[in-house]
């Protein structure tokens, strides 16, 4: 897997010069790994020989990623259910949709939950996406308690033993402590009925060092099983989510690389890290 | 939240100042610390060095004035300072209202930056200004993008032409344009037209946003941004500049704790400047730009000015009269009567409703504001208090290594924090002596880091003066 080989070519069997080293820092910093986990790398390469250097910063690279599973939860004897929580605009209900259709192409049935009550038309929009995906929508008033409509899906998709229950949340920045606790409760109240197996935090791949408090906000407030990062299709990387991995031992377990509902990728290690360094 | 960057600076002065006389070198070690706080904030790296150079250069025209001063590290932290709000507020300006109406203003930015939620913030905006704006309609793509700005249309009183349902269906030129010749029409003086999110790499989006742009001619091209943004803003904003051009920037969801360097970024590399700022999910939720606020919060200092706005008004009578008696009788200010002062500013976080009735307070501002305090950290920092005994709140200099110990178990956090804590209170009784001095102008309240580079509030050389009204410090030097 050689990352720099595109950039660092002149690295190889030659000695490597500061102005070298600098761009090799430059390279990870632009990918949203941050100032000081660039420095940390650098350190390590230096430690190696010029032909090698490609090789460690890699394996600093990989050695970041989680060891944790990267596949979708599911349970052959009862309802799976799935938490989509983030921060404001990151593409929360459109990564349900995704999730909806690639479940529906295992020929698994879907229940969602719209329990974003706060935004407008946040309800029809997620209806919008099960009328086009064909799956049923349980709702609750506007401005109702999320909870309740995260609660009362729950019953019905034990209920009626469907596998996947998803419930999109409304956005919410992890400074709000309010909110986090709503999203708590949200967790709390539907486990009176079904387990909760799998809570995504969707990432949006321009992110920047903010993510990291992001994840680890959410981590404490509702525990996140893993990341959804989205936008990939654009000029970013999502190289933030990297460092929420390293952070938080969170694995990325699906990629966004569109607004349509096939536009999701499940997580491979080796095209996301060639990727950051384009 | 609020990282010392200014100690930072203190500490790597301290250590030069003893190598004797400063050289242009020394402020090397300096700008690292710069940069390092510059890139966790999030400016892109080519705007990180060419910031730094010019402080560089700054700094080495006035070394033998850094050299006399009592406190370098201040100095060349006002250097900063002025340096990055300079290039953040720039270029402001106003927006431009078209000689002949309708104004037309036309949103642009990635999917999820907020433009549909702006679009109803500047228009109730610009409504509450006495103007008749109209919502266009014109984001066809994400499902009920259309319904919610009907939705958003309808609470704020703004009428939304909307002709087509969107979902796929539907021209968004047309659209655009037909909603200007309607709003030439029914004589509205101002149209707002909101766009689908489009990724800058998208050649395609890129052009029709550019004949949505060319079949309106816009009065003003705003490009809407998410504050989170990382090393991406720059290349992204170029693509938009060189797809489809902007006039302004609005930077969006400046209620969370993201630094917000792409502002820099931005501002830098496009030379266009940053006109609004949106800070939470209501139609309320609206500012103009403040650069020097904007300053503060890249360099990791929060936004002390903003919070020393909320101080006024923050206090109930009773707290008040406390503090003026305090004050009166020549008493120290205690980590106790900063507990208290704490737990006014708690209080307000939870009162939004109450605070509307507070006299003076411009409450719509407030409550904004009050949404930005983390309350973590408030909480973190009462715990603290909590577990110190009487005698260590009265008098922290008793504050061994053990005795700090024992409070950071007791209240489930780190030693770290135990001294962070007292540093902020040490700086923040520092603040109020001077305030009773009359020395000093920094209006804040205490608690949160001294920031040198607040203008000087002009009241404070009054306390002297004129009896005061407030036995809050922070809340007097607004006063005025």
């Amino acid at each position: 897997m050689a990352i720099f080989s595109k950039l660092f070519s002149k690295i190889r069997g030659g000695s490597t010069s500061p102005s070298d080293w600098a761009e090799i820092e430059e390279a990870l910093i632009a990918a949203d790994l941050g100032a000081k986990s660039a420095a940390e790398i650098i350190e390590i390469a230096k430690k190696s020989k010029g032909d090698e250097i490609d090789s460690a910063i890699t394996q600093s690279l990989s050695s970041w990623l989680s060891a944790k599973d990267r596949t979708l939860a599911s349970n052959s004897d009862r309802t799976t259910t799935v938490m989509i929580v983030g921060v404001n605009g990151t593409g929360k209900t459109t990564s349900t949709a995704k999730l909806v259709s690639y479940l529906k192409m295992q020929n698994k049935s879907v229940l969602l939950a719209a329990a974003d009550t706060f935004r407008a038309a946040a309800v029809e929009q997620l209806q919008t996406w099960g009328d086009r995906l064909g799956v049923e929508v349980i709702t609750g008033p506007a401005n109702g308690d999320p909870a309740s409509v995260a609660f009362d899906a729950a019953t019905k998709a034990k209920l009626d033993s469907t596998n996947y229950l998803i419930i999109d949340t409304a956005g919410r920045l992890h400074t709000k402590s309010d909110l986090m606790d709503e999203l708590g409760k949200v967790r709390r109240v539907v486990e009176k009925v079904l387990p909760i197996d799998e809570v995504l935090l969707v990432v949006d791949a321009t992110t920047g060092q903010n993510g990291i408090v992001q994840a680890k906000v959410f981590m404490e407030s509702v525990a996140i099983t893993g990341l959804i990062l989205t936008k990939m299709d654009g000029s970013a990387k999502g190289g933030i989510a990297l460092a929420i991995e390293r952070e938080t031992g969170t694995p990325i377990k699906f990629l966004g690389t569109g607004e349509g509902a096939d536009d999701l990728a499940p997580f491979d290690a080796e095209g996301y890290l060639n990727g950051l360094f384009h | 939240m609020f990282e010392s960057l200014s100690a930072k600076f203190q500490g790597a002065f301290a250590s030069l100042r003893s190598k004797g006389r400063l050289k242009s070198d020394d402020i090397d070690e300096i700008a690292l610390e710069i940069r390092a706080a510059l890139l966790d904030s999030d400016v892109a790296l080519s705007v990180v060095d060419s910031f730094i150079g010019e402080l560089k250069s700054r700094t080495a025209s006035v070394l033998d004035d850094l050299n006399k001063s009592t406190n370098p590290a201040n100095a060349v932290f006002e250097i900063v300072n002025s340096l990055l709000t300079e290039i953040l507020g720039g270029s402001a300006r106003r927006i431009r209202l078209a000689k002949k109406p309708p104004t037309v203003i036309l949103l642009t930015g990635l999917q999820g930056a907020g433009k549909t939620s702006l679009a109803g913030k500047l228009a109730k905006y610009l409504k509450d200004q006495g103007n008749t704006p109209l919502l266009v309609a014109s984001d066809l793509q994400r499902p009920n993008a259309v319904t919610q700005l009907q939705v958003v249309g309808e609470s704020i009183g703004v009428p939304v032409f909307a002709p087509e349902p969107g979902n796929g269906v539907g021209d968004p030129v047309k659209v655009a344009k037909n909603g200007l010749s309607f709003a030439q029409d029914k004589l509205h003086n101002i149209v707002i037209v909101d766009t689908a999110g489009r990724l800058g790499v998208d050649a395609e989006l890129m052009a029709q946003a550019k004949k949505i742009r060319d079949a309106i001619n816009p009065d003003e091209v705003l490009y809407v941004v998410d504050a989170m943004v990382g090393q991406d803003a720059v290349r992204t904003a170029q693509a938009f500049q060189e797809g489809v051009g902007f006039d302004a920037v609005v930077l969006t969801k400046l209620d969370g704790d993201a630094r917000g360097g792409a502002a820099l970024s931005i501002t830098q590399v496009t030379g266009k400047p940053i006109m609004f700022a949106a800070t939470g999910e209501k139609v309320s939720d609206f500012d103009l730009f403040h650069p020097d606020r904007m300053a503060s919060r890249i360099l990791g200092l929060g936004d002390i000015q903003t919070l020393a706005e909320q101080a006024k008004g923050a206090f109930d009578s009773d707290t008040a009269a406390k503090l003026e008696t305090k004050f009166a009788s020549g008493e120290d200010f205690t980590l106790d009567d900063f507990l208290s002062q704490l737990e006014a500013m708690k209080k307000m976080g939870s009162m939004t409703k109450l605070l509307g009735m507070l006299p003076g307070a411009n409450s719509g501002a407030m409550k904004k504001q009050l949404e930005q305090f983390d309350e973590g950290e408030l909480v973190k920092t009462q715990s603290i208090v909590q577990s110190m005994t009487p005698l260590e709140r009265h008098d922290p200099k008793v504050l061994n290594g053990s005795r700090r110990s024992r409070i950071a178990k007791g209240s489930g956090r780190q030693v770290s924090d135990v001294n962070s804590l007292v540093e902020r209170f040490t700086q923040a009784q520092k603040v109020m002596k001077q305030m009773r001095t009359g020395k000093g102008g920094i209006a804040m309240p205490p608690g949160l880091p001294n920031m040198p580079n607040l203008p000087k509030s002009p009241s404070a050389q009054l306390v002297n003066k004129k009896k005061s009204r407030s036995g809050n410090p922070a809340k007097r030097a607004l006063e005025s």
